[in-house]
């Protein structure tokens, strides 16, 4: 399986956090969520909405390491969990910008069209979560959220010894619920879509099953946790000559002579810096800025008086 | 989802004629294979197409109760026999043994079936790509009991790079290996008193790979598919370590691998002859064993088996080559066809999206790439149809990478959904103060306007 996580604040490392590369979901310290082999991928300021339309369309630029890309085919099934402040069709990413519902169905789409995903499976713990899921329309989508439209989602506890809230409610009782999920179970999607009832949640978890093709209670919860993979027994070998008498190895010839590579030859400086910069296309300028113009001197003149007009034309 | 029709016609050609005095003496041989070696000096068997002679009954050729024998090159001999249905029923058989068949183009165009149309074996087989990575890795979780030595340069150039060579008309092929210490798999074995042996059991094998996964490093590969060939040389206390079958047998090869992942190979270590043995013991891996099955994994991996036969068909091994020269044509078929498939889904869907979203700028390379996917894609099909799978092939090739390269471009990124509560939310109060003023001013113009023109008439 491949994991990719993007963290806009570093909480485990964060200089005020007193037990450092440490976050733990109750203040029992109990179960450390940040293990020995958390990776995070797009940190802090690489957290924006277009990298995350970026990884899962894939329109990712070449330089892009495999570990920030999603590699999946159309035999992967992806999860995809997303957290943090949220509202009615809108999660908010690093305080400045807002991914919408509508973006993300159509980011989805993207991905179905191009058989990024076989299922995919959209858990979002946020407030009024379920509007997130509103807008799907791609096949062989489940989604879960944490609260309605119309209700908040809340933290779970606070740990007065850090100051904050550890977790969220909605996501504290699903990891209760996977830390007991081994990877033979048999547990189904239905017994996910019971946790946190409204007595412990106090809002109303949501989900829609609607757009996936199999019906839920066949679903496996190990279909997308743990990773399971389908494997064959291999009962065919080919036979092999280990004797290969005439066997020539191929080695690379060394035979063209090649000049030793200078360091200070190796940019075309003298092009470079002698460059005429490229001619821009001069375009006219456009409507919008002509009547805005227009306007501006129609009230100049009116306002000081038809007489000065003389004397520009 | 686009909407997409597809429609996939085949057939195939056949062309009838006597053998030539050449042929013949080919012919006159005392063994199968030998006329197979000699025929295939004798023709200019081009990609994808294949040639059957049909020999006497009573010919030695064939050995006893095998009446069709499919070389390793590009031709067959078909033993003649109880008829011309016989022999019909024959041919068609070799047909879909050697070449395309319904079922291998449909699974080829999986993307664009229904689920419910698929047969189990379809999405199982390795996606056409412009290249693979084969990374082999040797796992030793022992190395205080077991120091493994294996020889896998020499064996990477003896086995593996020959197979490469024949398959690289399909794809680039890189390799890479390692060795791994400490790396346990993720389920433990059961004791089985019987055999006093360590067994695995069939169910449990889908859990080994992922513990094992994260430590392959396989981010840090390039951009192409990843194939691991993982070898496992159990620790002293699991030794020796068997894989269980669904029936509870031992597997004879003692591996197992995943579609579209790889494979892996439990390699045993004979215990030493005295318990007082001085520990680590040292272990020269007998790479022919293990490259015989690695191969045959890649063979499965891509799709090509030899279990399903006709009956009295015998199929001459390819030898250290690998596969045969009509597997790779049945390779090179159905990577065309999907070829074809994904550059006109990717296409159309791109040019659904810039219907949709009409304000997306599409750069200058963006479009060639697209009116070069275009052309290449319809020279495929057209050669395709004619047959000459070698154009085709390479035609599809272009098509993919341009229409890849034209879809994923970073540039065709929309962040352009603007609600109308938003517009107003952002566009009132930056205007609205602004306008205010203008406003005013335009309606005194128009006010005093009408007022000249009724002055006139009032100043008499």
């Amino acid at each position: 399986s491949h994991i990719v996580l993007m963290l806009a604040d570093d909480m485990a490392c964060n200089p005020r956090n007193p037990k450092p590369a440490t976050v733990f979901s109750h203040k029992n310290m109990e179960l450390n969520v940040y293990g020995d082999d958390v990776e995070v991928d797009y940190r802090s300021y690489e957290v924006t909405v277009e990298n995350f339309l970026r990884v899962l369309t894939g329109r990712i630029p070449p330089s892009t390491p495999r570990s920030k890309r999603l590699l999946s085919d159309d035999r992967s099934n992806i999860l995809i969990y997303m957290t943090g402040h949220g509202g009615n069709g809108f999660l908010k990413f690093q305080d400045s910008e807002e991914i919408t519902n509508v973006e993300l169905a159509d980011a989805f789409e993207q991905m179905w069209q191009k058989r990024r995903y076989n299922e995919l499976l959209f858990i979002i713990d946020t407030c009024q979560g379920a509007s997130m899921y509103e807008r799907f329309y791609s096949p062989n989508i489940m989604a879960l959220a944490s609260s309605q439209v119309g209700e908040d989602s809340l933290s779970h506890q606070p740990d007065l010894g850090i100051g904050v809230h550890l977790m969220d409610r909605y996501t504290f009782y699903v990891l209760e619920f996977l830390e007991e999920i081994h990877p033979a179970s048999q547990t189904n999607m239905n017994d996910l879509f019971q946790v946190c009832p409204k007595s412990l949640c106090v809002s109303t978890p949501g989900h829609r099953t609607d757009l996936f093709q199999r019906d839920p209670q066949n679903v496996l919860i190990t279909d997308f946790f743990g990773s399971v993979r389908k494997v064959e027994i291999t009962t065919e070998t080919i036979s092999l000559d280990g004797d290969l008498a005439g066997f020539e190895s191929k080695l690379p010839e060394d035979e063209l002579a090649t000049e030793p590579l200078k360091y200070a030859e190796q940019l075309p400086v003298a092009q470079i810096i002698h460059q005429k910069p490229k001619q821009k296309d001069w375009h006219p300028p456009g409507g919008f800025i002509l009547g805005l113009w227009a306007l501006i001197i129609m009230v100049f003149f009116k306002t000081y008086g038809i007489k000065h007009m003389k004397h520009i034309f | 989802p686009p909407a997409v029709r597809t429609s996939v016609t085949f057939r195939y050609e056949t062309v009838y004629r006597s053998t030539t005095a050449r042929e013949e003496a080919a012919l006159d041989v005392a063994t199968a294979r030998e006329a197979d070696a000699a025929l295939h000096s004798l023709q200019d068997a081009s990609l994808g197409s294949l040639t059957v002679y049909v020999v006497p009954e009573n010919s030695s050729l064939l050995p006893q109760g095998v009446s069709v024998y499919v070389g390793k090159h590009r031709s067959a001999l078909v033993r003649a026999g109880g008829g011309l249905a016989a022999l019909r029923t024959r041919l068609r058989q070799l047909t879909q043994v050697m070449s395309f068949t319904a079922g291998s183009i449909a699974a080829a165009l999986s993307d664009r079936t229904p689920d419910s149309q698929l047969g189990p074996d379809a999405r199982r087989h390795l996606k056409s790509s412009l290249g693979y990575e084969i990374t082999f890795s040797l796992l030793n979780p022992d190395p205080k009991s077991h120091i493994v030595d294996w020889d896998i340069e020499d064996a990477v150039n003896r086995y593996v790079q020959p197979v490469l060579d024949k398959l690289s008309l399909l794809a680039n092929f890189s390799v890479d290996s390692q060795i791994l210490y400490y790396a346990v798999l993720g389920v433990t074995p059961r004791f089985d008193k019987e055999s006093s042996s360590f067994l695995l059991s069939a169910h449990s094998l889908p859990h080994v790979i992922n513990p094992v996964e994260a430590r392959l490093g396989s981010s840090a590969a390039s951009l192409y598919p990843v194939l691991n060939f993982l070898l496992y040389v159990p620790e002293r206390s699991h030794s020796p370590l068997y894989i269980q079958d669904k029936d509870g047998a031992p597997v004879s090869t003692n591996a197992f691998h995943s579609p579209r992942w790889g494979g892996i190979m439990i390699y045993n270590v004979e215990a030493p002859a005295s318990p007082q043995a001085s520990l680590p013991l040292h272990v020269d891996v007998d790479m022919v064993r293990v490259m015989e099955v690695f191969l045959a994994q890649l063979r499965l991996l891509f799709g090509l088996s030899r279990e399903e036969l006709p009956p009295e068909f015998l199929l001459e091994s390819p030898g250290n080559e690998g596969l045969a020269d009509w597997e790779l044509d049945r390779l090179l078929w159905a990577h065309t066809v999907e070829n074809i498939a994904t550059v006109s889904t990717t296409l159309t869907s791109l040019a659904q999206l810039l219907d949709k979203i009409g304000n997306i700028v599409i750069k200058d390379d963006v479009a060639s790439e697209v009116y070069r996917a275009v052309a290449a894609a319809q020279s495929a099909v057209a050669e395709l149809a004619t047959g000459h799978l070698h154009s085709a092939f390479q035609a599809s090739k272009e098509a993919v990478t341009s229409s890849e390269r034209a879809f994923f471009d970073p540039s065709l990124l929309h962040l352009l959904y603007f609600p109308d509560d938003q517009k107003f939310a952002i566009y009132i109060p930056l205007f609205l103060p602004m306008a205010v003023p203008i406003l005013l001013s335009l309606a005194k113009i128009v006010r005093e306007a009408r007022q000249r023109k009724k002055e006139p008439t009032k100043m008499d």
